[in-house]
């Protein structure tokens, strides 16, 4: 079963980085320090928090995602077991879509853990339905945008300049949709008028997956 | 009356028409034409830049040629890529084990890809004397011990083809002869090898036949049966220029 094969890659992704830490923990203080920062440079105040809480929360999320990226495949050049990958019995878009939930969930990780800090620096509210709904679609697009350009990037010499340089311009509508999503619910507004915002995440998730899907097979062809 | 290819090549264990393989521009295999039967041992030859690994990894699958075709087993390699994988065990520099992990989750996390029973990681452990090692992280094994595991990896779903690109990379010489002895002790005479290697003496152990590239086409081909080593040291020599 093709989903199964899949399911085993993202395994073997989470269980050995269980074991190094290596990206958890670096995104994680990454993450940190950027929060710490933009609480000391904007201090609390809940009308600045109202206008700045969602560029900075995105900004966050961003770069951090960009850190946890760039490890994805550069981890199997590294050992030397992309060819293992290629070589086994699996398609090519399994190999993407397993690598894709690996990096999905340690993204997830992270934001589950920096949004309460979040929360308590800026004594905002972030932790609603509305914001994990955002936080969930943007991720995904963001992930599945992501995991293709780092396959595309570790095959370069300076692979970790070259995956924000490539990804960030093509990830920007997506993270302006997050923002301006993120900046609606903070507000308390409703589901409808967010709704053009998360139609235009959802759209970017699902032509990154369909485009992504498609030509990973080229982008991985030595 | 027109025979479609898998039919005309299914009596071929691998069979490679007129293959060539150019990065940039620059050719790297020239026309390559190869028949190799079931269960034949091969040891393909030829000094650094001929396109042995080149050729190995179009073999597998890892890459495809820029012209000509591909059959394993009677299969278009580039049609039936995840059929084809599944008749082909490959060992190459790289151990292709995850050094964070154990030697037994990495030998589970394969046999998930290929879709073979968990016994069958106790069973391949056990053919390269590992077993007792299974529960080891990679990176505390020696290269020696991670190529035995590599080679039980590769062995996982029983092959009908099992590919070696340079095997000895890295190893000293006891985990060399070790290997070398494993390979000669493969008691399943209908899997197909294809090795590459520069050591021409360790190959005349284990190959039937020997293929030397050149320039990236095959420049000769002999059966065991006509040379002792001093013929295919000489033939090499000549066929290569002396070139490493």
């Amino acid at each position: 079963m093709p989903w199964r094969k899949m399911l085993a890659i993202t395994w073997k992704d989470i269980l050995s980085e269980f074991r190094s830490r290596e990206i958890i923990v670096s995104v994680m203080v990454f993450t940190l320090l950027v929060i710490i920062i933009f609480n000391f440079a904007f201090g609390s105040n809940a009308d600045t928090m109202k206008i700045t809480a969602p560029g900075m929360l995105w900004v966050t999320f961003a770069f951090a995602g960009v850190l946890s990226l760039n490890r994805s495949f550069i981890l199997e050049r590294e050992e030397g077991c992309m060819e293992g990958l290629m070589v086994s019995p699996i398609s090519r878009e399994m190999i993407y879509a397993g690598k894709m939930l690996g990096s999905l969930t340690f993204m997830l990780i992270v934001e589950i853990v920096a949004l309460p800090i979040f929360a308590f620096l800026f004594n905002i509210e972030v932790i609603t339905l509305k914001i994990a709904a955002v936080t969930l679609l943007a991720t995904i697009g963001f992930v599945a945008c992501g995991t293709l350009f780092s396959a595309l990037a570790v095959k370069t010499k300076a692979r970790e300049l070259v995956l924000p340089i490539l990804f960030l311009p093509i990830v920007v509508p997506v993270i302006i949709a997050a923002v301006r999503a993120t900046s609606l619910a903070l507000s308390g507004k409703s589901w409808g008028d967010m709704a053009s915002w998360l139609l235009i995440i959802i759209a970017f998730d699902a032509v990154f997956l369909v485009i992504s899907f498609w030509i990973f097979n080229f982008v991985i062809e030595e | 009356m027109s025979q479609a290819p898998d039919a005309i090549s299914g009596n071929w264990s691998i069979e490679t028409r007129a293959l060539t393989k150019s990065f940039d521009e620059r050719p790297v295999l020239k026309g390559v034409n190869l028949k190799i039967a079931p269960g034949e041992k091969i040891a393909l030859l030829g000094p650094n830049g001929a396109g042995k690994t080149t050729l190995i990894k179009i073999l597998s699958t890892i890459m495809y040629p820029t012209s000509g075709t591909v059959f394993i087993d009677g299969l278009n390699s580039r049609e039936k890529a995840e059929d084809v994988r599944r008749k082909i065990g490959f060992v190459g520099h790289n151990t292709f084990l995850y050094s964070n992990l154990t030697a037994f989750e990495n030998l589970d996390f394969y046999r998930r890809l290929y879709d073979v029973p968990a016994e069958r990681v106790g069973q391949v452990s056990e053919m390269v004397g590992l077993k007792s090692r299974l529960g080891d992280r990679v990176n505390t094994l020696s290269r020696g011990m991670q190529q035995r595991f590599s080679i039980a990896r590769a062995l996982l779903h029983e092959p009908a083809i099992i590919l070696l690109d340079e095997p000895e990379t890295g190893l000293d010489q006891q985990a060399i002869s070790l290997l070398w002895s494993m390979l000669r002790d493969d008691r399943n005479a209908t899997r197909t090898l294809v090795l590459t290697t520069h050591n021409l003496e360790r190959a005349l152990e284990i190959a039937e036949r020997f293929l030397i590239l050149s320039g990236g086409k095959i420049v000769f081909q002999e059966n065991r049966s006509s040379l002792n080593l001093e013929g295919l040291r000489q033939a090499y020599r000549q066929h290569t220029q002396g070139k490493n």
